[in-house]
């Protein structure tokens, strides 16, 4: 099993019919995963990359019975493109867009909480690489060849940093049930704590890597959740321990701004919550494995 | 995106807010002349920096005379402020702002900043006014008013006058600062606003409610439809390196360190440093090539890493996903011969089409150190580093 996605997944793509949809729609398909159609709105009736295009979202639900979207949308449109998925009973949404404005993003989660919870869509990012289940499905940007199917989820701030870790861990041959990159925002659809309970619940995940950065609560909320709720060990790690304070280190919501945003102060609360943190980005493949031995001993 | 004081002050009282009478000058005739405009006889001439802590810096001046504004903007202009807030360089003055100095009887603090763990606008208050907010919200977490603003119908009057009485004001400054709190919080929600500080809001003796000092701060990703707002961007405020980067759409950073890095992508780029760091180095700079690293833009890359004049080594850190290694090292290449690189050279490159790039990287007859992991490449950086040290 995975988490959010497999190989029946159907997805939909909107904004299909742009350069970086189109692109990586193909990319999607030739990957595996069971595209369905995509939306732009004024190009419905078309066929592009050899999926159906719709005007709106509630259209190609109606007509592809797709339950998943991502959108290539620019940032002025993208708040609006994810509350129409959202509206249309699309029940996961990727959001690769980088540059959404933060108080839209804030409208956006104000927005999915008026369905109930048993409707309410999860989102994934902005500003994320994706989704990946190795060997199943790729909702996402990411190269799909760096990532080994098996038993070990990932969650991660940063896109680059996540292919790093998926290499080390193929280096060690480590495979991956489900990598999933929330996004380098300060407000994200969905965050560490979200997907660490989905991975809590998943019979083939055994241990999660949470791969954090400066900035926000998150990773001290996701690392007291875990110490309560989670029977499945969790491996940790904070970039920017060298980034200077009060400065954005590129990611819009990577900057130290409040007391506990430091990398030093969030690997400490990780540590203080029994999480075993990777002690330098280049030893995530080789935690990992530590990790992995330890509980089969 | 910062703005000046008296930027944020125009803003505030297109929304309503009531400031103090002021004009901006460049220069201390101009400074003498917005005095004898503005009137009166108390005047307080203000050095406008993207920083905090002026006053204590000797960044504002009260003077009573026209000869007094004058030798108080002579003094500001053209120097540059430190204050606790700007580090050792400090910020140039190239603007101040004078102002009327009025009387005040208490001075209050109003805030207004983007709360990442509510995901809401968070309202901030206090009655200890004039003090840096941090100190406050340490010494005395009780003595701080706070709101939170649902997003789906914005800040509401009662809201507003919660805050106003337990800021101790009577029924009269009550009227005036719940104008106040409602307006700034407009000019906060329709300016796409991250942060906003009137510290402090003054009470003055015939109960009106004034900001006497403001500072603004916007969310970048907004400015596209904010462009009243882009077009207050002063550069002279920031790093020129980091300026020239923003012209290329490359993300750099100045640090203290001698290891230049070219990275892509935000948090490998972090991660990069740390493992310098890791590996008994110091990281220069921090620089995102981004997705799209065109050899043109890796050429730029190089030319900002190399004008800052303590790197002593460059580790460029590529892992290709939606870039194909063959194109970067292209790029690499192309931008070695165009930039004099006189500074060892550390190439790290993973992801698609990685065996084609470094086919190319070895047989283009460049001395490049190259590197397969992440660890590696550090360390040899590290090594190069110390090398090219002790030769000089």
């Amino acid at each position: 099993m995975s988490i959010l996605i497999d190989e029946k997944t159907p997805i939909l793509v909107q904004g299909i019919t742009g350069d970086k949809g189109t692109f990586h729609a193909q990319e999607m398909i030739a990957y595996g995963s069971n595209v369905v159609g995509g939306v732009t709105p004024g190009k419905g009736g078309r066929t592009h990359v050899g999926v159906p295009v719709f005007d709106t979202v509630k259209e190609a639900v109606r007509e592809t019975g797709a339950t998943t979207s991502i959108t290539f949308v620019a940032p002025p449109f993208a708040a609006d493109a994810i509350m129409e998925a959202a509206d249309a009973g699309i029940r996961l949404i990727c959001s690769i867009t980088d540059g959404i404005p933060a108080q839209d993003m804030m409208r956006v989660k104000r927005y999915l909480m008026r369905y109930p919870k048993d409707r309410r869509s999860m989102v994934v990012g902005p500003n994320c690489a994706g989704i990946i289940s190795p060997g199943k499905s790729m909702l996402g940007i990411m190269p799909g060849h760096i990532y080994l199917q098996g038993n070990v989820g990932i969650i991660s701030r940063s896109g680059t940093l996540g292919y790093e870790a998926a290499s080390q861990m193929m280096a060690q041959n480590i495979g991956i049930s489900t990598s999933v990159g929330i996004g380098g925002d300060p407000i994200n659809g969905s965050s560490f704590l979200d997907h660490l309970a989905l991975f809590e619940q998943d019979p083939d995940t055994h241990a999660v890597l949470m791969i954090g950065e400066i900035g926000g609560p998150q990773e001290a909320e996701a690392s007291a959740w875990i110490k309560q709720n989670m029977s499945k060990p969790v491996i940790g790690f904070v970039a920017g321990l060298t980034a200077p304070k009060g400065r954005r280190m590129g990611h819009a919501g990577a900057i130290i701004s409040a007391t506990g945003d430091s990398a030093a102060e969030k690997a400490e609360i990780m540590r203080s919550y029994g999480l075993t943190v990777a002690p330098d980005p280049g030893s995530f493949g080789l935690t990992v494995a530590q990790v992995m031995s330890q509980r089969a001993a | 995106m910062d703005v000046h004081e008296y930027q944020a002050k125009e803003l505030l009282a297109g929304f309503g807010v009531a400031v103090p009478k002021g004009a901006v000058a460049f220069s201390p005739d101009q400074a003498v002349y917005a005095a004898t405009e503005l009137g009166g006889s108390f005047w307080a001439v203000k050095a406008q920096i993207h920083a905090g802590a002026r006053g204590k810096a000797g960044g504002i001046k009260l003077c009573r005379t026209y000869n007094e504004v004058r030798d108080a903007a002579k003094e500001l202009l053209g120097k540059r402020l430190v204050t606790i807030q700007t580090g050792p360089e400090g910020k140039p003055v190239q603007r101040v702002y004078v102002e009327t100095a009025d009387p005040f009887e208490r001075e209050l603090y109003l805030g207004y900043v983007l709360d990442r763990k509510a995901e809401r606008v968070r309202v901030i208050a206090s009655q200890r006014g004039g003090m840096d907010i941090e100190e406050i919200a340490a010494s005395e977490p009780e003595a701080l008013i706070q709101v939170v603003v649902e997003p789906a119908v914005g800040l509401q009057q009662f809201q507003a006058r919660e805050i106003a009485f337990q800021l101790g004001l009577n029924i009269k400054q009550v009227s005036a600062a719940v104008k106040t709190i409602m307006n700034a919080y407009r000019a906060f929600r329709d300016c796409d606003g991250t942060m906003l500080e009137i510290n402090p809001l003054v009470v003055t003796k015939d109960d009106r409610v004034l900001a006497l000092d403001a500072k603004m701060s916007f969310d970048d990703n907004a400015m596209f439809r904010r462009r009243n707002i882009a077009d207050m961007h002063d550069p002279s405020q920031g790093d020129p390196r980091e300026a020239q980067a923003a012209e290329h759409n490359l993300n750099y950073i100045g640090l203290e360190g001698e290891i230049g890095c070219i990275v892509n992508g935000a948090g490998l780029a972090m991660a990069t440093m740390d493992m310098i760091k890791h590996a008994g180095g110091e990281p220069a700079n921090f620089l995102d090539v981004g997705g799209g690293a065109s050899p043109e833009r890796v050429a730029t890359a190089f030319r900002l890493v190399l004008s800052d004049r303590n790197v002593k080594a460059i580790l460029v850190n590529i892992f290709a996903g939606i870039n194909r290694c063959d194109w970067i090292a292209e790029g690499v290449v192309k931008a070695a011969r165009e930039v004099q690189i006189e500074v060892p050279l550390i190439v790290r490159l993973a992801g698609t089409n990685v065996e084609a790039g470094q086919k190319i990287l070895s047989e283009s007859g460049l001395d490049l150190i190259t590197a397969d992991t992440l660890t590696e490449a550090a360390r040899k950086a590290v090594q190069a580093c110390s090398d090219a040290k002790r030769a000089h």
